[in-house]
């Protein structure tokens, strides 16, 4: 009884009841009236950070393969371990403008092409070093040379010559890019001793929480970082990451109070894990999404009536209730929902009509059965996404042939490699960066081989227009495009759904990312 | 008596390392044939061509096959099992600590399902056709038929969630003490119990009515020798054999099988670790694992057969 009414009450203080509403289930419960209210104001004083214990996640996504040097990584566990011991020049806060972090502020020339940061004084590294502008500019060499192995070599790869003047680093670009901060927020862009070319693998940055545990795929731990320059974060004196892959075993986790917080809830669990007592589900529309792709150059996928034929001929909104149990968004072809800035909201929808997309496939000529590969780990759901799709072109008397492929090998065998497959794309902060990313001509994974130059010159001039509500329409136009010819077809948005148990305070999810885009453990704090 | 054992010893061992240098290669052939490189693993999705080229490069993955295996098996005899192609640590440095885990953890479950299983057994033959029998065999007989991880969820579920005796993340790590391990391995290894319990108590119960059935137990019932001391001095001994086979195979199974239970229970053992560097085509790690796992999957049959020529007087004096 005590348990839920402290549940409720933190409810009140979170704003997610009235007050009135609290007082009712109290008196249902058989509390006393001055009692509950005493309760409701010990749990609203409680609302602010709270310092010192220890916060930990249950997160899928490690492996014992993992590795601390930022460059490589790749999965949930490093990333959200790399948030709490590193730090980045800026982030991208929740609501999508720049969070100044090791870089001060940050200026541009008019046309977008030199930029200079200044880098933030007195910071310290975990080894007691200062952070200086050398640092920055190192850890910027490393990720683009050529030669590197990082992750985050596409990000920063337009960078022509950087220097550094007085607390300043000044970075000119070989092409204009309006968004650079932005792409700088990437998280394998920690700032490193050194840039990290000694030790790549250290772990030394100037984030919250110096590395206390390192055992990769199993558990990640910090300690507070006690000359960390920003007193609004890092509240609990130690962070813990758990690596736990297993769904079931993650929910038992937080039921049983083992972790605090836990990420990727599957959509189809989502209503059972509410009713447990204590357990807030945390989800927030981001801007992942899970595709069907088609190669514009090969055929039968070169002919845009066919393309458009099985665009129309995906019932969007019957996947986000069944694939995602309507924890998403509809997609609309483009790669781009209101998450991202300077998104225009008037292109018009998409919808499900049988009868187009059997006049498109006529129109294209195609003959017999279309192929499309699909598994278990193109999306959560992918297969049953495939069936779906099956059925809903049948109705348009296209003739889905689904391949089932294994998981593993999928990337490397199937992805960007066979015209129609199935598979998803995280977001990216900025319209820009996901275009680029996916759908430039010479992008590093133009898994729809789309080849427009027309649209990439659209693209390439909103680089450089600092004008905000020019680039906006620019960025219509190139969506226009994509919606129209390109070779994705994108049914749906995924939402982030996290858990975070009473003990937790301070959840705020983050369109950005899972688990506060990665920020939770500095950012919370132990509330109980 | 040692002369022949001795011999015997020796043939084994010689055939068991031949095996080892078998199962190497195979191993080895096996992980070219998946499908991409531990490159393309490493870098996922997001691969670049150049970044892919870079990372084969500094990996050595250019040089042929058989040059990659004879530099590693140059290492093996040498004791050094290399470096993870993956993160770059210290394979043997890392296997250690997670072999360490899943003999702990077999060993656990070991001390418990052994003396368990075997004292069931015996019981079952005691009352056979009788309650007890019947009661001890469905029981375990219902505990081997459900999948590991669901015996797993509901030892959680009740164990864990309901009643919080126990954890139910198995996390061990270094500086817990033995209380602390016990009290974190306390769920798989009661899952695992479950799991291996019905298989040694059916062959112990069967291998024991096998010798019930001769004529020196009936004239030790004439001789008015209690039913569980006949069990026990007369049947027992002479059903060792069977008994210790089932005994080694299930223990085999408790540090290589128990991959599904490692995952559901978050407990850091060899299993887990396979598993993240096969998918990761993490080549010097699958060898040295896979090595590992013959060479106690081998050596458990090895102990096995010597224990049951040791128990049988007509194998120890062949004529």
């Amino acid at each position: 009884m005590t348990k839920e009414l402290e549940f409720l009450s933190r409810r009140v203080a979170s704003g997610k009841m009235s007050r009135r509403d609290f007082m009712g289930r109290a008196a249902a419960l058989g509390v006393a009236a001055p009692m509950a209210t005493s309760m409701l104001t010990s749990a609203a004083k409680a609302q602010g950070p709270q310092k010192g214990g220890i916060l930990r996640a249950g997160l899928v996504g490690g492996e014992s393969t993992n590795s601390l040097d930022p460059a490589t990584f790749a999965s949930q566990v490093p990333f959200t371990f790399g948030r709490a011991w590193g730090e980045t020049l800026v982030n991208v806060s929740p609501t999508g403008e720049l969070d100044f972090r090791l870089a001060e502020e940050v200026g541009a020339s008019d046309d977008a092409k030199v930029w200079t940061f200044k880098i933030r004084k007195g910071v310290e590294f975990h080894n007691g070093k200062t952070v200086t502008p050398d640092d920055v500019v190192a850890t910027l060499e490393r990720h683009s040379d050529e030669e590197s192995k990082s992750g985050a070599l596409g990000v920063v790869k337009g960078i022509g010559d950087m220097r550094v003047d007085g607390d300043n680093v000044v970075i000119t670009l070989g092409e204009a890019n309006a968004d650079l901060p932005y792409l700088l927020a990437d998280y394998h862009l920690i700032i490193q001793p050194n840039g990290g070319k000694d030790a790549p693998d250290a772990g030394i940055s100037a984030g919250p929480y110096k590395i206390a545990v390192n055992e990769p795929g199993v558990r990640h731990g910090g300690e507070r970082n006690e000359n960390y320059w920003d007193s609004s974060r890092a509240h609990a004196d130690q962070v813990e990451i758990v690596v736990i892959n297993d769904t079931t075993a993650r929910t038992a986790a937080l039921q049983s109070g083992q972790v605090d917080m836990i990420n990727r809830l599957e959509p189809k669990i989502v209503e059972l894990v509410k009713r447990l007592p204590g357990v807030t589900i945390q989800n927030v529309s981001g801007r992942g999404h899970y595709v069907f792709i088609m190669h514009c150059n090969t055929a039968p996928f070169d002919n845009n009536d066919l393309r458009m034929a099985l665009k129309l001929a995906m019932n969007r909104e019957e996947m986000v209730e069944k694939i995602l149990f309507g924890y998403g968004g509809v997609g609309n072809d483009i790669p781009i929902n209101a998450s991202y800035p300077l998104f225009s909201d008037d292109l018009p929808q998409r919808a499900y009509d049988p009868d187009q997309a059997a006049h498109f496939f006529k129109k294209s000529g195609h003959d017999g059965p279309v192929i499309l590969r699909t598994s278990e780990v193109a999306f959560p759901g992918a297969v049953d996404a495939a069936q779906l799709y099956q059925q809903s072109c049948a109705k348009a008397g296209i003739n889905i042939e689904i391949k089932r492929e294994p998981g593993d090998g999928y990337w490397s065998e199937v992805w960007n490699k066979q015209p129609f497959c199935c598979s998803y794309w995280g977001g990216r902060p900025v319209q820009d960066q996901m275009y680029s990313t996916a759908y430039l001509s010479d992008a590093d994974w133009n898994d729809t081989r789309f080849f427009r130059e027309d649209f990439d010159k659209i693209i390439k001039s909103a680089r450089s227009e600092l004008d905000p509500a020019k680039r906006k329409a620019l960025y219509r136009d190139a969506a226009v495009i994509v919606h129209n010819e390109g070779g994705l077809i994108l049914p749906m948005f995924n939402d982030f759904i996290d858990a975070s148990s009473a003990r937790c305070g301070g959840y705020e999810p983050d369109p950005n990312g899972d688990m506060m885009n990665g920020f939770s453990l500095s950012k919370c704090w132990v509330a109980a | 008596m040692s002369s022949p054992v001795l011999k015997l010893v020796a043939q084994r061992l010689s055939l068991g390392i031949l095996l080892l240098f078998a199962v190497s290669i195979l191993i080895f052939v096996g992980t070219q044939i998946l499908p991409g490189d531990v490159a393309q693993a490493i870098l996922g999705q997001s691969a670049t061509e150049q970044a892919l080229a870079n990372l084969r490069r500094d990996l050595g993955l250019n040089d042929p096959a058989y040059v990659r295996y004879l530099n590693w098996l140059g290492g093996v005899l040498t004791g050094d099992l290399g470096t993870s192609l993956a993160n770059g640590t210290d394979i043997a440095e890392a296997i250690g600590r997670r072999l360490f885990n899943t003999l702990f953890l077999a060993a656990v479950a070991a001390i418990v399902a052994v003396p368990l299983s075997i004292l069931l057994g015996l019981l079952a033959v005691r009352y056979r056709n009788r309650w007890p029998d019947k009661m001890i065999s469905a029981v375990t007989l219902a505990s081997i038929s459900l999948p590991e991880f669901f015996i797993g969820y509901l030892l959680i579920f009740f164990v864990a969630v309901q009643l919080g005796w126990f954890p139910s993340v198995a996390t061990v790590f270094d500086g817990m003490s033995f209380g602390q391990r016990l009290s974190a391995v306390a769920l798989p290894a009661a899952t695992l119990t479950l799991v291996v319990l019905a298989h040694m108590m059916r062959m112990t119960r069967a291998a024991i009515l096998n010798v019930m059935q001769s004529a020196y137990i009936e004239t030790a019932e004439l001789k008015g020798v209690s039913a569980f001391d006949i069990i026990r001095k007369h049947a027992f001994p002479n059903a060792i054999a069977p008994i210790v086979n089932v005994v080694m195979l299930n223990l085999a199974y408790l540090v290589v099988g128990v991959v599904v239970v490692e995952v559901i229970f978050v407990y850091p053992g060899m299993g887990q670790y396979l598993v993240d560097h096969v998918a990761k085509r993490d080549v010097p790690v699958v060898q040295a694992c896979g090595l590992i796992f013959a060479a106690i999957f081998i050596g458990l049959n090895m102990l096995a057969d010597i224990i049951a020529i040791l128990t049988n007087p007509r194998l120890r004096h062949p004529k």
